[in-house]
C-alpha cells in the first residue's frame, strides 16, 4: 500500500459515521438515485449511478466497521481498495458529481448520498486523487487569495471603476458596518455589475456595508476537492475579517458553493459557532423586499425563467425568495419543469466546472438543462450563481441556443430608480 | 427424520435458534451502526415547518415529483410487494395465533381468502421486480450475489406458505415444515444483508431529514 493510499484510507475510516453506516446498510440497489442524476439520465451509463460512486467507501466501511466484514478481511476474502481503483473513481466522484443532491432527495430508504460523496472526497483528496483543476484552484486560493488569482489591487480597481460608474462610494474595511459583502473571483473579473448593483441596493435600503481587504473572496475550492484543512484556512480568513470589522452579517455572493462553504460548513470547519450571521445575497434581498426597502420601477417584459442554483435552493433552503424577487421586476416570468427544490444542476457545480477533462461529459449532461429550457423557451435566463452562469453560458453556446444569462441581483438593481440612490446620497452627505 | 419430526424440530428448537439469532443479530447490528455517532452541527440552524428527521421518516414513503414516471416498476412493484408482505405476515390468522401463543398479543386477522389473494399478488410483484432487476441496466449493474440471494430468501416463505395453505405440491405437513424453515432462514439472514434496511430505513430517513432540516430544507 502506497503512503498516499494509506493516508486516504485512514481519512476514509475517520469520516465514516453513524449516518454513513446507516445509509450503506439501507441501500437495496433499487437504482432510483440514477434517475435523479443528470449524468446518468443524459448518458444512460449505469456507472454514473450515484450510490455506485461510493463503492470504495462502502467496502472500507464494511471491512472496518462490521463484524462480518472484519472476519472476511481477516480470512482474505474481501477486496481491498487500491490506488488504481481510487484513480479510476476520480471521474465518478468529481467529474460526474456536482454535489447537487438530487439523489439524496429521491432515495426511497432516505440515504443522503451527496453527504457521503462530500465525505468520500476527503479521502480522495488525501490519497492524491483529486482532479488537477480543482487542486490548482484551491492552491491559488491559499497562496494568492483567490482561485482565479485575483488579488486586492484588482478588487480596488474594480471598486474605483464602480464608484466612477455609479457615483456611490464603495466602503472598504468599514468597522461596525451591518453587512460585510463577499465576492467571487468570477464577479470581480467577469461580472463587475454585481458590485455596482450591491452599492445601489444598499444605498436605497439605507444600510451600512463594507468590503474586507483581507477577506473578499468567498469561493472555497478546498471544500470542493474535499480537503477540510484547506477549506478551514479559506473560511478562517472570512471569520477573522468579519470579527475584526465587527459586522452583523456576512453576505455570500451569487455563488452556490461559497454559500454552502460559509453558511453550513464554515462553523464546523473552524470548530465553533460564528459570532455573525451568514446570508446569501438573495436572502438579504428577500428581507429588503419584505421590509419595503427594495423599491423598483418598471418591469422586464421579455419572457424570463429562473435557474435555481442547487446549493442555494435544494442544498441551502432558499427557494421562495428568488421567485418573489423575480415577480417584482419581471412581467413575464415562467418556471421551467422541476424548478425550485427539484431543479436540475447546470452540470458544473461542486468544482466540476474547474475540471478540464470533464468538459465533454459536462456538455452531455447539459442536455438536461437544454430540455428544461426547450420546454418554456425563455428569451433570457436569470440565475443567482456566477458559476452556474458561466457553465450555462458555455452550454448554451455549445448547443447554439441564443439565451442570454443574467444575475438576479443586477437585474433588480437596474430597476432601482437613479433618483432614489442620488437623493439618498445627498441626504447622507 | 419423519415429516412429523421435521415439523416438530422447525417448530421447536429450530424456531428458538432462528429467533435468538435474529434478535441478537438485530441488536448487534443496530449497536454496530448507530454507536458510530456523528459530530454536532455547529452552523446556525434555519427553522422551516416540515423540515425535520421525523417528517422525512414519513414523507419519504411518498415518491418525489416525477419519479414514478421515471421508474414505474420500482415504485408500483415496490409498494405492492412491501404492503403485500406486511398483510400476509401480520394479518394471516394462523400467524397472529403464533404470536399470541408466544407473547400473548393478539389482533384481528383478515379473511383467509383475501390473504391468499394478497400472497399471489405479492409473489407476482416480486417476480416483476426481479425481472426488472435483470432487464434494467442500472439495476443489473448494481446487483451482486446478495441481491439474488435476499430476493430468494424473501420469496420462499411466501411461496411455501401459499403452497401449504393450498395443499399443493407436497403433503401439508412437509410444506408447512418447509415454510417455517424458510422463515427461519430469512430471520437469520435478515440482520446481515441488505434486508436489514427493514430496520435502518428509519434511521437513514431520520438522519437525512435531520441534516437537511438543519438547513431548513424539507427533504
Amino acid at each position: 500500500m502506497s503512503a498516499s493510499l494509506d493516508k486516504g484510507v485512514r481519512v476514509l475510516k475517520e469520516v465514516i459515521d453513524a449516518p454513513i453506516a446507516s445509509y450503506f446498510n439501507s441501500c437495496v440497489h433499487c437504482g432510483l438515485c440514477a434517475e435523479a442524476c443528470l449524468f446518468y439520465t443524459e448518458t444512460g451509463d449505469p456507472k454514473y449511478t450515484p450510490i455506485h460512486k461510493l463503492e470504495p467507501l462502502r467496502r472500507i466501511y464494511e471491512q472496518e466497521y462490521t463484524l462480518l466484514g472484519r472476519v472476511k478481511k481477516r480470512l482474505g476474502l474481501s477486496k481491498p481498495v487500491t490506488d488504481a481503483e481510487l484513480a479510476e473513481w476520480q471521474e465518478l466522484v468529481y467529474n460526474s458529481c456536482t454535489l447537487c443532491g438530487r439523489c439524496s432527495v429521491v432515495c426511497p430508504v432516505g440515504n443522503d448520498i451527496v453527504y457521503m460523496v462530500r465525505k468520500f472526497r476527503e479521502g480522495m483528496s488525501a490519497s492524491g486523487n483529486a482532479p488537477e483543476g480543482i487542486k490548482g484552484a484551491a492552491q491559488r486560493t491559499i497562496t494568492i487569495g483567490s482561485p482565479m488569482g485575483v488579488k486586492l489591487p484588482a478588487v480596488k480597481a474594480q471598486m474605483k471603476h464602480v464608484e466612477d460608474d455609479t457615483g456611490i462610494p464603495i466602503p472598504l474595511d468599514a468597522e461596525g458596518a451591518e453587512y460585510m459583502v463577499m465576492l467571487s473571483s468570477m464577479e470581480i473579473i467577469n461580472f463587475p455589475e454585481y458590485l455596482g448593483a450591491i452599492a445601489k441596493i444598499m444605498k436605497q435600503a439605507g444600510k451600512t456595508w463594507t468590503l474586507c481587504s483581507t477577506a473578499f473572496e468567498a469561493t472555497n475550492a478546498g471544500m470542493q476537492i474535499g480537503n477540510s484543512d484547506l477549506a478551514r484556512v479559506i473560511v478562517s480568513r472570512i471569520v477573522d475579517g468579519a470579527e475584526r470589522l465587527k459586522v452583523k452579517t456576512v453576505i455570500s455572493p451569487e455563488c452556490g458553493h461559497a454559500y454552502t462553504a460559509l453558511r453550513w460548513e464554515g462553523a464546523n470547519l473552524v470548530g465553533r459557532p460564528f459570532t455573525f450571521e451568514v446570508k446569501h445575497i438573495i436572502e438579504v434581498l428577500g428581507e429588503f423586499q419584505a421590509q419595503g426597502l427594495l423599491k423598483t420601477e418598471g418591469k422586464e417584459t421579455d419572457r424570463l425563467t429562473f435557474h435555481d442554483p442547487c446549493q442555494l435552493a435544494r442544498r441551502g433552503g432558499v427557494i421562495h425568495q428568488q421567485r418573489s424577487l423575480m415577480n417584482q421586476v419581471a412581467a413575464n416570468f415562467v418556471e421551467m419543469p422541476d424548478a425550485g427544490f427539484m431543479n436540475w444542476c447546470c452540470g458544473g457545480g461542486g468544482g466540476a466546472s474547474a475540471i478540464e477533462e470533464g468538459e465533454e461529459l459536462r456538455l452531455e449532461a447539459f442536455k438536461k438543462k437544454k430540455s428544461q429550457l426547450d420546454a418554456v423557451k425563455p428569451d433570457r435566463l436569470v440565475t443567482a450563481c456566477a458559476n452556474c452562469r458561466i457553465v450555462l453560458e458555455e452550454g448554451l453556446e455549445h448547443y447554439q441556443m441564443d439565451i442570454p444569462v443574467v444575475g438576479l441581483t443586477e437585474m433588480l438593481a437596474e430597476h432601482i430608480p437613479d433618483t432614489a440612490t442620488k437623493s439618498a446620497e445627498q441626504q447622507g452627505a | 427424520m419423519t415429516e412429523m419430526q421435521f415439523l416438530t424440530w422447525v417448530r421447536g428448537p429450530g424456531l428458538d435458534i432462528a429467533v435468538a439469532l435474529f434478535l441478537l443479530g438485530v441488536l448487534w447490528r443496530l449497536i454496530e451502526i448507530y454507536s458510530l455517532g456523528r459530530k454536532a452541527d455547529l452552523s446556525a440552524p434555519r427553522h422551516t415547518p416540515g423540515a425535520s428527521g421525523w417528517h422525512t421518516v414519513f414523507r419519504r414513503s411518498v415518491p418525489p415529483p416525477g419519479m414514478v414516471k421515471r421508474s414505474p416498476v420500482s415504485y408500483i412493484g415496490g409498494y405492492t410487494f412491501h404492503i403485500g408482505l406486511a398483510i400476509v405476515v401480520f394479518f394471516f390468522a394462523p400467524h397472529i395465533k403464533l404470536v399470541e401463543s408466544v407473547t400473548g398479543l393478539s389482533w384481528p386477522g383478515l379473511p383467509s381468502q383475501f390473504v391468499d389473494f394478497v400472497a399471489v399478488v405479492t409473489m407476482a410483484a416480486m417476480v416483476v421486480v426481479l425481472v426488472d432487476r435483470i432487464n434494467k441496466p442500472v439495476k443489473r449493474y448494481l446487483s451482486t450475489f446478495e441481491d439474488w440471494f435476499t430476493w430468494t430468501v424473501t420469496f420462499l416463505p411466501v411461496l411455501t406458505g401459499w403452497l401449504a395453505v393450498q395443499h399443493l405440491l407436497l403433503p401439508y405437513t412437509t410444506m408447512l415444515a418447509l415454510h417455517i424453515l424458510s422463515v427461519e432462514i430469512l430471520l437469520v439472514v435478515l440482520p446481515f444483508t441488505k434486508l436489514f434496511h427493514a430496520f435502518t430505513v428509519f434511521g437513514s430517513r431520520w438522519y437525512n431529514g435531520r441534516v437537511n432540516g438543519h438547513k431548513g430544507v424539507a427533504v
